[in-house]
């Protein structure tokens, strides 16, 4: 049974989502396109946010559609992993920032 | 080689394109030889030292015939590497003064040879439009598809190339670059990859193109082998399926194309020239009988790998068939 989770193939339904819910679906279709798209930031550089953000998440899809589109656009694996780096950077930087509180409170509490 | 969802053909049907035909012959594009000094692994040919197929005298003779009609306005080169004909000079020559579009397509390498190192100084007095694969702008990546050092000879070449004025603005000779994806995924947008093909090469090696040309790879030959043993092929085909955009089906450059094998054969295009699908129907099959009115309106062969060509902004010999995103901005202004 858990074999049937998280198939590579069950990404091909993803655009179909908004079959129901149409509104909501078409709303967030837009904005992803929008938001994705080359602007201020380039392409190259969207792909490798979207990267660091697919395995920070630990979405499979995403990594999998990420990894072709950086590829795509002509980004080395060095490129790719110094992105995933940051995340990962970010990821151990938000942990630790937490122990601020974890000192907070044995400020407070340890005689 | 089979999809899982809708093939080719009906892909085409839904899109309103079939039977699908050719609008017209506009472009004769010539493989005069199987021969290469390469070997490169994604090469749908399969081109490469041992390869002897070449043109004969006979179909070469015709093919310039053919060459001078009214309706021809493009003349393609290509091979193997055009260049290992014995009678490649005098070809280019005579292509040369019917006044139409040249283009020959060179792996560059091969001007590296001695034998080979005048013919910098005679495309440029014939005025050849010159057209390289060039996988990627960083010489690691090319290299693992093309062969040790072939990046750096490159290199070299368009050194000489751009002296001699190839890719220098206002020259009139031109120098255009073809980028094709190293492994098995779609090429991306044509317009970013040629900004940052530019500005390597400029930064890093200080050569000049004019325009870079996106392929992407179609399952044929080396590459349809490299997709085979590497476990690629299904994901691969699933994504050029995905990527089906029927305005690339519309300007496919199989309908302007006749190509014509080393033994006079004519096809749709390279890719069936590998695939040994010949120009199907009434049409003629041979240079020896081209009939230009027939062979405009012909029905195209198609099968599951021509998903390569209609994928995404279009693929085709002088890239996408559709405007990039730059070209789109410049016409609604």
């Amino acid at each position: 049974m858990a074999d049937d989770y998280y198939e590579k193939k069950d990404l091909q339904d993803f655009p179909r989502i908004a079959e129901q819910a149409p509104e909501q679906g078409r709303a967030f279709f837009d904005y992803y396109a929008k938001a994705t798209a080359p602007g201020a930031l380039s392409a190259r550089e969207k792909a490798l946010i979207a990267l660091a953000v697919a395995t920070v998440r630990h979405c499979p899809y995403c990594i999998d559609a990420y990894t072709n589109k950086c590829l795509s656009l002509g980004l080395t694996g060095d490129e790719m992993l110094e992105a995933i780096h940051v995340g990962a950077a970010m990821v151990a930087g938000d942990t630790l920032a937490h122990a601020t509180q974890v000192r907070k409170i044995l400020r407070q509490k340890e005689m | 080689m089979s999809v899982p969802g809708p093939s080719f053909r009906e892909c085409l049907r839904r899109s309103g394109f079939f039977p699908f035909r050719a609008a017209a012959v506009k472009i004769l594009q010539l493989n005069i030889t199987r021969r290469c000094n390469l070997r490169c692994r994604h090469c749908h040919v399969e081109a490469g030292p041992e390869q002897g197929r070449q043109m004969n005298d006979a179909v070469l003779e015709k093919c310039l015939e053919v060459a001078a009609l009214p309706a021809i306005t493009t003349l393609d080169v290509t091979g193997g590497a055009p260049e290992l004909h014995p009678r490649f000079r005098e070809l280019v020559a005579r292509l040369a003064t019917l006044g139409k579009r040249l283009l020959v397509r060179t792996n560059l390498v091969v001007l590296q040879e001695p034998e080979f190192a005048d013919l910098v100084e005679f495309y440029a007095r014939h005025r050849v439009e010159l057209v390289a694969s060039l996988p990627d702008a960083r010489g690691e990546r090319t290299d693992r598809l093309r062969g040790a050092g072939v990046f750096a000879a490159i290199i070299a070449v368009m050194r000489r190339l751009n002296a001699q004025g190839y890719g220098r603005p206002g020259s009139g000779l031109v120098l255009d670059l073809v980028h094709n994806p190293v492994g098995a995924y779609l090429p991306g947008e044509q317009g970013d990859l040629e900004a940052d093909y530019r500005r390597v090469l400029a930064e890093q090696h200080g050569v000049e193109f004019n325009q870079l040309f996106c392929l992407t790879n179609c399952p044929v030959g080396r590459y349809l082998e490299y997709l085979q043993s590497s476990g690629n092929l299904g994901d691969y085909m699933l994504a050029l399926q995905a990527a089906y955009n029927p305005a690339a089906a519309g300007r496919a450059m199989c309908r302007e194309t006749i190509s014509v094998g080393p033994d006079g054969t004519l096809y749709d295009c390279d890719f069936n020239q590998m695939l040994a699908l010949p120009v199907a129907g009434s049409a003629p099959v041979d240079i020896f009988s081209f009939d230009h009115r027939v062979l405009a309106g012909r029905e195209i062969v198609v099968a599951n790998h021509c998903f390569a060509c209609t994928a995404g902004a279009g693929s085709s010999c002088q890239g996408a068939t559709l405007p990039t995103a730059d070209q789109q901005k410049a016409a609604a202004k």
